[in-house]
């Protein structure tokens, strides 16, 4: 048992949770030291993060670059939005069981399509279907406001704390500890899911497909699985989102939205489990402040992006890892 | 009849567009196994510089003294100028942006080209604005022709001239030329071919800039028929998926089929259902990737 | 009794017939060594028998039940592994990953999404134990790209083994390896199939391996069985001879 032990020493949680604890603290001292809009901005910011989370389980551990992700936010943030028109519903917990369900239902289907291809194929796929979303959100605009969009109000969380007295206090509140005890939910069990056993296989398939085959893994199979998980957490986000923005517009299900969280998850190194979400929030800054000073933010998106990819593929989290390890080294 | 007849040359039009664009793509992804997700933008790249090119020669020729009759012969000289400039970028393009990637796991490929496609959106939104650009001043000057009790722009037969010639010449000068040798040994084996002596790299971005030039020139050619608009890239990228999905990547012949086929079948669906155009598309290439997944003539 | 039989197996590349009508037959515990020169289809047999390939024609059966239409996995589940020529591993994990996948899988635990891989400690151990009767166990934390071309050999047929398989396809397990390592790996390989009762059938083009470790030996050329036999019976068939030793016929 001595060598076994011994064997697996080395990938000790110790060193992560040595992360998570002062990053907890901050989170959760935010809306006492920071101001209203601060803490809204971070709360989108997480919300993001756990949209990034879902997607890199598909882009960082399966091997598979979608570029259609913004087709299962804006499946979850229009079904929060269509069970306000129609159904009148203004609970929280309502709103993402929803959105779950119809995520699931999209994902079962568009994954069962895609993940019969390779790659490239593959990326192209999710962005036809997620194209093919977007104009059903403006052709059924009698359903879905068209470019309009629809409205959301502030929901009740938990069964009883409203936002109807102050809107942004209470989204900068109790939304907020919201968003972030669900962030927190999503964070770990994608944790989990990444270290099951489940996890190594899909692992194992983006490594080596052949192998994974050999080792009795049915490649299809575990690839549309992780298709619909990282979907319906991609889609969970969108249902945070809806109430922080108050409105979902087709936009969200356009292929440069995905392009963003493709972006984000670049950016903060796809090889890593908490690179996403480092690289939603940096991203979420970032587009604050820059959208402010230019109309072409795609240009700018597009240009790191290249940069990114030639120079630093690791993202902030991996190269941030080896410049420790170098100075770790002198 | 006439009707039958109208539809089927909208289909030959429409498929003459998408065999230039898919035929790209697949001839760049036939030669260097890689996917120009840019590859789209390229064409609409190729629709605004003709457009605009169009626009100029207008304005020049006003300036001239004859108001408002720009010469036929002069825009039409001047429309290949999307093509030449959508060649151009990719004749940069491919030596500093993509040759990186070569040997790189895939992802990057894509990603890098996802940047492009971005940049390249963003690029002509800088240049020519948010609104449509035309060049319908020289669709018109070609006039229309009676066909039974409907008329038909003439124009749209060139486009079809257009596109059934460059299937020609592609094949003449992929299966008849030496140039066509090297690049048929190329895209079989690399190895192999630079081992003989072939200039490995020079074939790529001539291979890539010949796929560009394609792609630039369906822009050009179908622009005065229809404006450059924002968003025609990405939308000609997924249909151009849809033709070699059908007709399979890196084929050439593929791509003139599956174009045809897709061209057909959208007419088709726009005449008898308008609403479920697209969708009609997208199942068709279901189909066709559920019964043959490497698309009908493609390479796995 | 039979365990595995194909008869009149085909595939074709084009006009050429890799496999071409082949009715092979390997014994419930027996040992045996598929030789032929290169390009003489043995592994395109493995393949097709294994599952990485369609078969055009034929039937493959195994232990009784039909599998030619069976896919990868299924034939896994049924009791069939293999090994690679080109070793084929998850070269960014230990070889105690690499392994411990294996049991995963075979326990059909990588279904589970909600339980931490690392907390389950049978399956570790087991891995463990695997590696130590390969004689890696000092290796379990490297990296399988790491390892010597002998260790990673060893490890792709560990990888197999783990699988619990009831037939073992080795395509050259001593292929890339000095002569020195040959004997111990096959030493090791032998000794563990043969105390496990596990039937395997062993590509290989090293002759002195082939005549000390099987019990059987098919010869193939030109995607047909040549000859069948023992090991002394092999030795002195003349088409065997002529083929193998002489210039093969160019088709």
């Amino acid at each position: 048992m001595n060598t076994v032990t011994v064997a697996l020493e080395h990938r000790s949680p110790v060193r992560t949770l040595g992360w998570a604890i002062p990053a907890l603290v901050i989170l959760i001292a935010l809306p006492w030291v920071a101001d209203q809009y601060q803490t809204i901005l971070l709360a989108y910011g997480l919300v993001m993060g756990i949209a990034a989370l879902g997607f890199n389980l598909l882009l960082g551990y399966t091997g598979l670059l979608s570029f259609g992700h913004s087709a299962y936010f804006g499946v979850g943030a229009y079904t929060v939005a269509l069970m306000v028109k129609y159904l009148n519903v203004t609970s929280m917990e309502l709103f993402l069981a929803g959105a779950m369900v119809a995520c699931v239902l999209v994902t079962a289907v568009f994954g069962f399509a895609c993940v019969r291809y390779t790659r490239i194929f593959f990326g192209i796929l999710t962005m036809a279907l997620s194209q093919v979303l977007w104009s059903l959100a403006f052709k059924f605009f009698w359903v879905t406001g068209g470019t309009d969009g629809l409205r959301v109000p502030t929901p009740t969380l938990l069964g009883f704390v409203t936002g109807k007295a102050d809107k942004i206090a209470f989204l900068a509140t109790a939304y907020y500890y919201y968003v972030l005890g669900v962030f927190i939910l999503c964070v770990a069990l994608m944790w989990v899911i990444v270290n099951s056993p489940f996890g190594r296989a899909l692992q194992a398939i983006r490594d080596n497909e052949v192998r994974a085959a050999f080792v009795g893994i049915q490649i299809r199979k575990y690839r549309w699985v992780a298709f619909l998980v990282s979907g319906v957490f991609t889609g969970l986000a969108g249902a945070l989102w809806v109430p922080l923005n108050g409105l979902t517009t087709p936009d969200i299900m356009h292929w440069t939205f995905s392009g963003e969280i493709v972006f984000m998850t670049v950016l903060g190194g796809f090889r890593s489990f908490t690179g996403p979400i480092i690289g939603a929030i940096v991203f979420n800054y970032l587009k604050t402040y820059a959208v402010g000073y230019t109309v072409y933010w795609q240009l700018l998106l597009g240009v790191v992006l290249v940069v990114l990819v030639l120079s630093l593929p690791t993202g902030i989290v991996g190269t941030a890892d080896r410049l420790r390890a170098r100075l770790r080294a002198r | 009849m006439d009707i039958l007849f109208i539809h089927l040359l909208n289909a030959l039009l429409y498929a003459s567009v998408l065999f230039l664009i898919a035929g790209g793509l697949s001839l760049i992804y036939g030669v260097m196994r890689i996917v120009n997700l840019a590859h789209g933008n390229l064409y609409a790249f190729g629709a605004y510089v003709s457009a605009w090119a169009v626009g100029r020669a207008m304005a020049m020729s006003g300036a001239e003294g004859a108001p408002g009759a720009p010469s036929t012969a002069l825009m039409l000289a001047i429309l290949p100028a999307g093509a030449v400039a959508a060649a151009a970028v990719g004749a940069v393009l491919e030596p500093t942006l993509l040759r990186p990637f070569y040997k790189r796991a895939e992802e990057y490929q894509l990603l890098v080209t996802f940047g492009l496609l971005m940049i390249i959106d963003d690029v002509i939104r800088f240049i020519w604005g948010p609104y449509p650009l035309s060049a319908s001043a020289l669709f018109e000057n070609f006039g229309s022709v009676t066909i039974g009790d409907a008329i038909y722009p003439t124009y749209n037969f060139l486009v079809i001239a257009v596109g059934g010639l460059a299937a020609v010449f592609l094949w003449a000068f992929i299966y008849k030329t030496r140039f066509g040798v090297v690049l048929r040994a190329t895209s079989q084996d690399m190895r192999m071919s630079s081992a003989l002596g072939v200039n490995v790299n020079r074939v790529y971005v001539q291979a890539f800039t010949l796929g560009c030039l394609m792609a630039g020139l369906g822009g050009a050619i179908i622009v005065p028929s229809q404006s450059a608009v924002l968003g025609m890239g990405v939308d000609a990228l997924i249909l151009s998926f849809i033709v070699v999905v059908v007709g399979g990547l890196g084929s050439l012949e593929g791509a003139l089929l599956g174009a045809l086929i897709v061209g057909v079948v959208r007419e088709a669906g726009i005449a008898l259902f308008p609403e479920i155009e697209l969708a009609v598309l997208y199942l068709i290439a279901a189909l066709v990737l559920l019964v043959r997944p490497a698309g009908l003539f493609g390479r796995a | 009794m039979t365990l595995l039989e194909t008869r009149g197996l085909v595939k074709q590349f084009g006009e050429f017939r890799a496999v071409d009508g082949v009715d092979f037959r390997v014994q419930e515990g027996e040992v045996l060594a598929l030789i032929g020169s290169n390009g003489a289809g043995k592994t395109t047999l493995v393949n097709l028998i294994s599952g990485l390939l369609r078969a055009d024609a034929g039937q493959i059966v195994f232990r009784g039940a039909d599998v030619t239409g069976q896919s990868v996995h299924e034939r896994i589940a049924a009791g069939i592994a293999r090994s690679f020529q080109l070793v084929n591993l998850f070269d960014q994990l230990s070889a105690l990953d690499n392994v411990a996948l294996a049991i995963f899988s075979r326990q059909k635990k990588t279904r589970k999404l909600l339980s931490l891989a690392e907390a389950d400690r049978p399956v570790w151990q087991e891995a463990f134990e695997i590696l130590a009767t390969f004689g890696m166990d000092g290796k379990a934390r490297v990296l399988a790209g790491g390892l010597s071309q002998g260790e990673r050999k060893l490890l792709d047929v560990a990888i197999a083994y783990a699988l619990k398989p009831k037939l073992l396809f080795l395509d050259e397990p001593t292929s890339g390896v000095s002569t020195r390592e040959k004997a111990p790996i096959m030493d090791t390989i032998s000794s563990i199939v043969r105390s496990e009762r596990i039937s395997a059938a062993i590509i290989e083009h090293d002759m002195d391996v082939v005549f000390s470790y099987s019990d059987r030996i098919v010869a193939m050329h030109q995607g047909a069985i040549l000859a069948d036999g023992t090991p002394d019976q092999i030795r002195r068939d003349e088409r065997v001879l002529t083929t193998l030793i002489g210039t093969p016929e160019k088709t």
